[in-house]
């Protein structure tokens, strides 16, 4: 390993590093201001060096080229973001709070091996990473009990898909007899009768089943709405954002580099998936009264949405995807945003009734709030339009009917729950004549946070240009 | 560039009315009215400008295009010609109306409702004036949210009810249009090697009849649920019955007028074989919708369920002359929209003046008000004989040239549907009839109209009267759209 291959490895270094010196720092004296702003600053230098840091394989397993460097930024961007959070959400509760910050970062780095890698010991390496810190964020306030039990869900579950995973990955070995993406696709392309694949393609699909786990898809969703009801809601946030976007940009990379998608029966597979994710997320949504259950489903069905343009694996549905990713970054970011700002110290915000009337009390609040699931739902003037419009264009192109119009139809499911959220928001307070009280800004720094999502928010969904070209300019290269 | 500024000020205009409302109610309102009029006096100016020298034109009156999202060959294009200018004079007229009747009906967060109102009319008029078809889109379902929000806040007792529904029929089916559309623009990719959302390029696009057909009925599905035809209306009366008379005056009248429009604009020319195809079974709707919607406007016992079926009656009207397949038909089509528009926007006030007296919507629980308010009474007799069809208002000729057209390709079918027309005296007659004559057992004693509402009504009196007694320069403008427009206009 030469220099310029520690150069090109420099995101993932800042952020390793800087879980190392917030844990030194702890060390040294106590302090969630000093930790707090640790976090922040390696997470900001880690984003901008991938501005500059040359485009490299390192080592068989990492290939830090454009389309890595890419997500990592957006990883790392949504950390920054989540970290912001969850110090105004911590700083009102119990117990020690700056190890969070490193469990936060090492979570972070992992989602980041799993942007960048080719090889199946990467993929299992990042995956285990992502996992295990975050079995101690979702359990993190270990005194309540709706997180220790999500947590413990959680660790349960993670730990049955890794099994999957690492068997599927025994299975590809056996076949193969290499572990990296490239092998895979020799072996694909080299036998195009697809009647020796015995081994290959049930490896794929146990693979695919321990990714969509994580990934939350439907049939494996079942986690999804407990975890995120019971972990602190930024930490629902980093699971709904971070780790599935990590997840998310390897599968993209290995469906792409490998050449899976030539197998019509995986399509098939995919394409159950992708239905049942979609269905299932907003079918389940209508029966919720919980805003952070809400949201998890609301997360599943977006994955599925997101698994279209997998699927369909051209250079416009890989882009379709970047975009999709980046605007679901920024909605889910600003949703769970909100409802870390109305979060007490006792409880997280989560019911409907915590909602009603929050425009007459505050107005901005209830806006982004607003704003955020309206692009959920995919109304135009929001990034959630254009992203929805992106993927619908990706299927059209490759006649992938079936998969948009249940798309279309799921999504307007998914219209009227969004809509209640809304319709809550803007209620009248509970008795006329009473003017309602407004509630105090408990965290100014997120609400500023917030009001920058929400900029965002409507700058790509009317002037998309600018994304659009960094996405065509980066991730567009790996094909 | 003017037709950028007309949607720059009624934007800019709703964000800067939003906050000032908490200065004071009246800042928002007036910054609401200065935006609308400020739009309405920019068109006029265009029409004396453009449209007075009898040129029948050779292309678009005004044009503006920029380029928008190029990786998709998205381009911001607006153009207008004499179709889109009637249309839009006419939306802008309606939504003076609609902020001056507002002006003191809205009393809870007055900012907001401005910001709503003025992005609907932004919507609307992108609509009119879009000629790429994604900015026509994104126009389309641009005005849903501030729709869903007027409704939803501003309504009566099920509003969130009924602002859903709306909301739910129209998204659906706009995004079926979604499906439909980028299907169109790949297989115009495919034949050409061009990515372009453009209207101009994409009418000439080679799609086989089956292909033409599918992606056809995806546009025909938004059309129709916004329109509203039959059996797509369900959600039409809901609205109506929950929301206030000025967000009735936008929802009935002008989102049809931006279905009937696209109709004409996009269907027509983009698949005219395939249009040709489903027309007999359109205008059996039409013809159903029709009969339906006035035996049901008879039995209604909300008065502005009883305005809302009269309206799906009217357009009924509408959708017979775009399908009926001749100028003649499509002409009166266009003017139906127009006095439509008016008449049954105009219903929806007084309902709301009634309303505001006696407060109630039930037409058994309001009776004998000719004695107390004549004045408001004489007014809504006018209207409600204008929608009944009475010649010298304009439904009246709107409705005949539809039916001759209609006579010239289908007797029998212009002949159910003039019964139609007959079928409307009753429920106008009963309207009447229920709310104004008969004994004072409520012993009302109510203000009659005030000089802003009478200020209204009067003026919309006369611009309906002036249509029905000298309809000859709407259908001079309507002369000159450009020649790109359908080719039955000629």
């Amino acid at each position: 390993m030469h220099g310029i291959h520690l150069l090109s490895l420099l995101p993932l270094l800042l952020v390793a590093g800087t879980s190392v010196l917030v844990l030194l720092a702890i060390a040294v004296r106590r302090n969630h201001a000093v930790a707090f702003a640790l976090t922040l600053s390696g997470l900001a230098a880690g984003f901008c060096s991938t501005f500059i840091v040359p485009t490299n394989q390192v080592t068989p397993l990492l290939l830090m080229d454009h389309y890595a460097l890419f997500f990592m930024g957006l990883l790392m961007a949504a950390s920054f973001f989540i970290a912001f959070l969850s110090y105004s959400y911590l700083a009102a509760r119990e117990g020690n709070k700056e190890e969070f910050y490193v469990l936060l970062l090492v979570a972070t780095l992992g989602a980041m091996v799993l942007a960048a890698s080719i090889h199946f010991a990467s993929l299992f390496l990042g995956i285990e990473i992502l996992s295990v810190a975050l079995y101690g964020l979702i359990a993190y306030l270990r005194d309540r009990p709706l997180p220790l039990e999500a947590g413990i869900k959680y660790l349960i579950l993670a730990g049955s898909s890794s099994a999957f995973l690492a068997f599927g990955i025994a299975l590809i070995y056996a076949d193969v007899g290499a572990l990296d993406f490239a092998a895979v696709a020799q072996r694909i392309a080299a036998d195009q009768s697809g009647v020796s694949l015995e081994l290959l393609l049930p490896g794929t699909v146990l693979i695919l089943t321990g990714i969509g786990f994580k990934l939350a898809l439907a049939p494996f969703h079942m986690w999804t709405p407990d975890v995120y009801e019971g972990a602190p809601a930024p930490v629902a946030a980093f699971v709904a954002t971070v780790s599935k976007g990590g997840m998310y940009a390897l599968l993209l990379r290995f469906f792409s580099l490998s050449g899976a998608d030539r197998f019509p029966r995986l399509l098939l597979v995919l394409s159950i998936i992708a239905i049942a994710s979609m269905l299932a997320g907003n079918l389940l949504a209508l029966f919720s009264t919980n805003v952070k259950r809400i949201l998890a489903y609301s997360s599943i069905a977006h994955m599925g949405y997101l698994l279209v343009a997998v699927e369909v694996s051209s250079r416009l549905g890989i882009t379709a995807a970047a975009f999709y990713l980046v605007a679901y970054f920024i909605m889910i970011l600003g949703a769970f945003g909100v409802v870390t700002v109305l979060s007490s110290g006792e409880r997280d915000a989560d019911r409907l009734e915590d909602y009603r009337g929050l425009y007459w009390r505050r107005s901005g609040l209830a806006l982004v709030f607003t704003a955020m699931l309206l692009s959920l739902a995919g109304i135009p003037l929001t990034a959630g339009f254009l992203a929805k419009f992106y993927i619908v264009a990706a299927g059209a192109d490759s006649q992938a009917w079936l998969l948009i119009l249940v798309l279309v139809v799921s999504s307007t499911i998914g219209l009227f729950y969004y809509l209640r959220v809304v319709a809550k928001l803007f209620q009248q307070p509970v008795s006329e004549g009473q003017t309602p009280e407004p509630l105090p800004c408990r965290s100014p720094a997120v609400s500023v946070i917030l009001a920058f999502l929400t900029v965002f928010l409507i700058w790509f969904g009317v002037f998309p240009s600018p994304l659009l070209h960094l996405i065509q300019s980066t991730i567009g290269k790996i094909f | 560039m003017i037709l950028g500024w007309l949607l720059a000020i009624l934007i800019a205009g709703g964000i800067v009315a939003w906050p000032l409302a908490r200065l004071h109610p009246l800042l928002s309102r007036s910054i609401a009215l200065l935006a609308v009029t400020l739009d309405l006096v920019l068109v006029l100016y265009l029409a004396a400008r453009d449209f007075g020298d009898g040129n029948t034109g050779t292309g678009w009156h005004q044009e503006l295009d920029w380029n928008w999202i190029p990786q998709f060959g998205i381009h911001f294009h607006f153009g207008l010609d004499g179709l889109s200018l009637l249309l839009v004079l006419l939306t802008l007229f309606l939504a003076v109306v609609a902020v001056v009747v507002s002006w003191d009906d809205i009393t809870t967060a007055v900012g907001f409702y401005h910001f709503n109102l003025l992005l609907i009319v932004a919507g609307i008029l992108g609509v009119l004036l879009s000629l790429d078809l994604f900015l026509f889109y994104f126009s389309w379902e641009l005005m849903l949210v501030p729709m869903y929000f007027l409704i939803s806040i501003w309504g009566r007792e099920r509003r969130v009810y009924a602002a859903i529904k709306f909301f739910l029929f129209t998204q659906l089916s706009g995004l079926l249009m979604l499906i439909a559309l980028l299907a169109l623009y790949f297989a115009h990719y495919r034949s050409t090697g061009i990515y372009t959302f453009e209207y101009q390029d994409l009418l000439g696009t080679q799609l086989s009849p089956q292909a033409a057909m599918w992606i056809m009925l995806g546009f025909l599905a938004a059309f129709a649920v916004k329109l509203p035809i039959f059996p797509f209306h369900t959600w039409l009366p809901d609205a109506c019955s929950e929301a206030s008379a000025a967000t009735n005056l936008i929802l009935a009248s002008l989102m049809a007028v931006s279905a009937a429009y696209a109709m004409i604009r996009f269907l027509l020319p983009l698949f005219p074989d395939a249009v040709h195809t489903i027309s007999p079974i359109m205008i059996v709707l039409a013809v159903i919708g029709i009969l339906y919607s006035a035996i049901l406007a008879f039995s209604q016992t909300n008065l502005m369920r009883l305005i809302a079926y009269a309206s799906i009656g009217h357009l009924g009207f509408v959708m017979l002359g775009i399908f009926a397949g001749n100028a003649l038909a499509l002409r009166g089509a266009v003017m139906t929209i127009i006095a439509h528009a008016i008449s049954i926007g105009a219903l929806f006030l007084v309902a709301g003046s009634i309303e505001k007296r006696v407060h109630s919507r039930e037409i058994e629980s309001i009776g004998g008000l000719w004695d107390t308010v004549p004045r408001l009474s004489g007014v809504a007799l006018v209207f409600a004989l204008a929608a009944l069809g009475l010649p010298g208002l304009g439904d009246f000729i709107g409705e005949f040239l539809i039916l001759i057209g209609t006579y010239q390709a289908h007797i029998a079918v212009a002949a159910v549907a003039a019964c139609g027309v007959l079928a409307a005296t009753f429920y106008a007659l009963r309207f009447v009839q229920c709310a104004f004559q008969g004994p004072n057992h409520h012993s009302w004693q109510l203000p009659d109209l005030a000089p802003r509402e009478a200020l209204i009504l009067g003026v919309l009196m006369v611009v309906l009267l002036w249509l029905g007694l000298y309809p000859q320069p709407v259908f001079e403008t309507l002369g000159q759209a450009a020649n790109h427009a359908p080719a039955l206009w000629r």
